[in-house]
């Protein structure tokens, strides 16, 4: 079974967020980045799906040259090799991003390609979507289990409040899984070892038909959004903190 | 130029957030200066599209053929594109539900657009519709205009419009039947189904010590665990804390989880996501305990306390012990 995961990179979590001069975007210099969390679990899930099935993983990233930390990680926890289309983050527009993917992926021909739920950070949460589009097959997304058939796919997903739903579907097919699919795994040190001797094919977004903007949404400004606290808050150390709070607790709230 | 609601229902029930979205396309149709219609998809949809003849609607889409009985995203977007050549609106109007979310961006790109998910507002400026959206889950807001041709396309976060302020009004209710063929529709749908019933009913409860991301292990979870003990309460997490298996799904609140309200709700090292907030805001004395003086969860609480959990929390213990 021939699986790609797609990847991607993102601020990390704890960023200190500023406005650009721009208004347009933040300031990067301040962001230290990490591999998005959701696409861990989309990792994870075709790591098990190739240990049961055979074939292989191919870990596929589109973002700038710092993303190739994300890439190396992937294939430390055990992708066989990876494809990274060197383009500038075009996170706000999923079209023009999927569009890339979309085409080192046709090249690829795969039995399955998987995504993740949404990015940490514009979190359109679409990507998996788009690309059963782009690509002309069949899709399931906030996927909670997956069973490989003969030449076909069936699913759990997740509904709301609750509710699940089984899908089956032929293959080839895009899945988007829901986070905490599967129990992660770490890199061990002979995967972060093997991983330096792993190919990473660089392609240029030039050569896949370039990064044009694709949407018709563009960002006019970002802001910091207005906090609105009407919690009561309780400074000083925290001992004088807990007090204040239990005193309120018990006699304004009569809560405990 | 107009405004088209994609409203959402399961087996002739009406999912609630249908209405927003309602609101929602009165609301930009008003400000645009332009009419607003709504559309409903399904086997047999009628009865729910009479519903709405006595709102402020110009038409009301009946979407009605057998492959829609049940929901593909086949089925859905190719209904959908059909209705969109014959409606030719300029915005399209969906709530962001699950469902929505699987087809919606199919949808979309299908007809060379990309969608704009989960927004929380708008803007009309120079006659052009602008939506804000949450980035950094919720850290940050961006504005979002459209520009050319429609159909532009936009998913609206639950609770960003008010269900109960569709107007009244009236509306022409009009049966429209895609053409469709089963080849078409490549995955085959099961029956919804329940998971096992539930060990915990975190509703019964009266007092929840609910965990979050900010905790940062699980080994961690003993000391929230003991401040739960201490109030008598049920222990419970946020989404995260369950994906990473350090608690049972079934202790998580929110959109994906239980929905509460007990008297007392203590949230600890979580931040507050709109899927976490929606699980229990409705909770009658909300208490948080972050590191993060900006985070969300701050809205919603009547108290709190900004500092580390791994210093507050034994106080707070103590504190709780000598008080009792």
């Amino acid at each position: 079974m021939k699986i790609v995961v797609a990847i991607k990179q993102v601020p990390a979590r704890d960023s200190e967020l500023r406005i650009a001069s721009s208004g347009k975007w933040i300031e990067e210099a301040d962001l230290a980045y990490e591999s998005n969390e959701a696409d861990a679990y989309a990792l994870e899930e075709g790591l098990r799906l190739k240990e049961k099935h055979g074939g292989e993983v191919i870990a596929l990233c589109a973002g700038p040259p710092r993303a190739v930390q994300t890439i190396r990680e992937a294939l430390a926890k055990g992708a066989d090799r990876a494809i990274h289309i060197e383009a500038e983050d075009r996170g706000f527009d999923p079209l023009a991003t999927a569009r890339l993917l979309a085409a080192a992926i046709a090249s690829e021909a795969p039995d399955l390609v998987v995504a993740g739920l949404q990015s940490d950070d514009f979190g359109h949460g679409q990507t998996g979507v788009i690309l059963a589009e782009l690509l002309g097959l069949p899709h399931a997304t906030i996927v909670m289990e997956v069973e490989v058939g003969n030449g076909s796919l069936r699913v759990k997903r997740e509904m709301e409040n609750g509710w699940f739903q089984h899908v089956e579907m032929p293959l080839p097919a895009v899945i988007a899984v829901q986070s905490g699919i599967g129990k992660l795994r770490y890199a061990t040190l002979m995967g972060i070892k093997k991983a330096r001797t792993k190919e990473v094919r660089r392609i240029a977004a030039a050569d896949l038909g370039g990064v044009a903007a694709a949407s018709d949404a563009v960002v006019e400004r970002v802001t910091l959004p207005e906090r609105t606290t009407r919690a009561q808050l309780f400074g000083g150390s925290p001992r004088e903190a807990a007090a204040m709070l239990v005193e309120k607790l018990k006699f304004e709230a009569r809560a405990i | 130029m107009s405004v088209l609601a994609v409203l959402e229902q399961r087996a002739g029930e009406w999912n609630r957030m249908s209405f927003e979205t309602l609101a929602a396309a009165q609301q930009l149709a008003l400000e645009l200066g332009v009419p607003a219609s709504a559309a409903v998809l399904g086997g047999a949809v009628q009865a729910l599209a009479a519903e709405l003849a006595g709102k402020r609607f110009h038409t009301v889409y009946a979407v009605e053929h057998e492959l829609l009985a049940e929901y593909t995203p086949d089925g859905y977007v190719l209904a959908l594109r059909q209705l969109l050549e014959r409606v030719k609106p300029t915005l399209v109007l969906f709530p962001h539900t699950y469902q929505v979310r699987d087809f919606l961006p199919k949808l979309a790109a299908s007809v060379g657009r990309a969608a704009v998910c989960d927004a929380i507002a708008h803007r009309v400026e120079g006659g052009q519709p602008a939506l804000v959206r949450q980035l950094f889950q919720g850290r940050l807001n961006a504005d979002v205009r459209f520009s050319g041709d429609g159909p532009h396309f936009a998913s609206l976060q639950a609770g960003a419009y008010r269900a109960d302020s569709v107007a009244e009004g009236a509306a022409r209710v009009e049966i429209f039947t895609p053409r469709m063929e089963a080849e078409a529709i490549r995955t085959r749908p099961g029956k919804p189904f329940r998971d096992s019933q539930r060990a915990v009913d975190l509703g019964a409860a009266e007092s929840i010590v609910a965990v979050g991301r900010g905790i940062g292990d699980a080994g961690s979870i003993e000391l929230v665990r003991r401040l739960a003990d201490v109030l008598g309460a049920e222990l419970a997490a946020s989404r995260p804390v369950c994906d990473a298996g350090w608690l049972p799904m079934e202790r998580q609140v929110g959109s994906s989880g239980q929905t509460v309200a007990p008297r007392m709700y203590v949230a600890v090292g979580i931040s507050g996501a709109i899927q976490h907030l929606v699980g229990m805001k409705g909770s009658r004395t909300i208490v948080a305990i972050n590191k993060d003086p900006h985070a969300p969860i701050f809205e919603v609480a009547g108290y709190g306390i900004v500092g580390d959990l791994f210093q507050v929390l034994p106080e707070l213990i103590g504190a709780i012990r000598e008080s009792q």
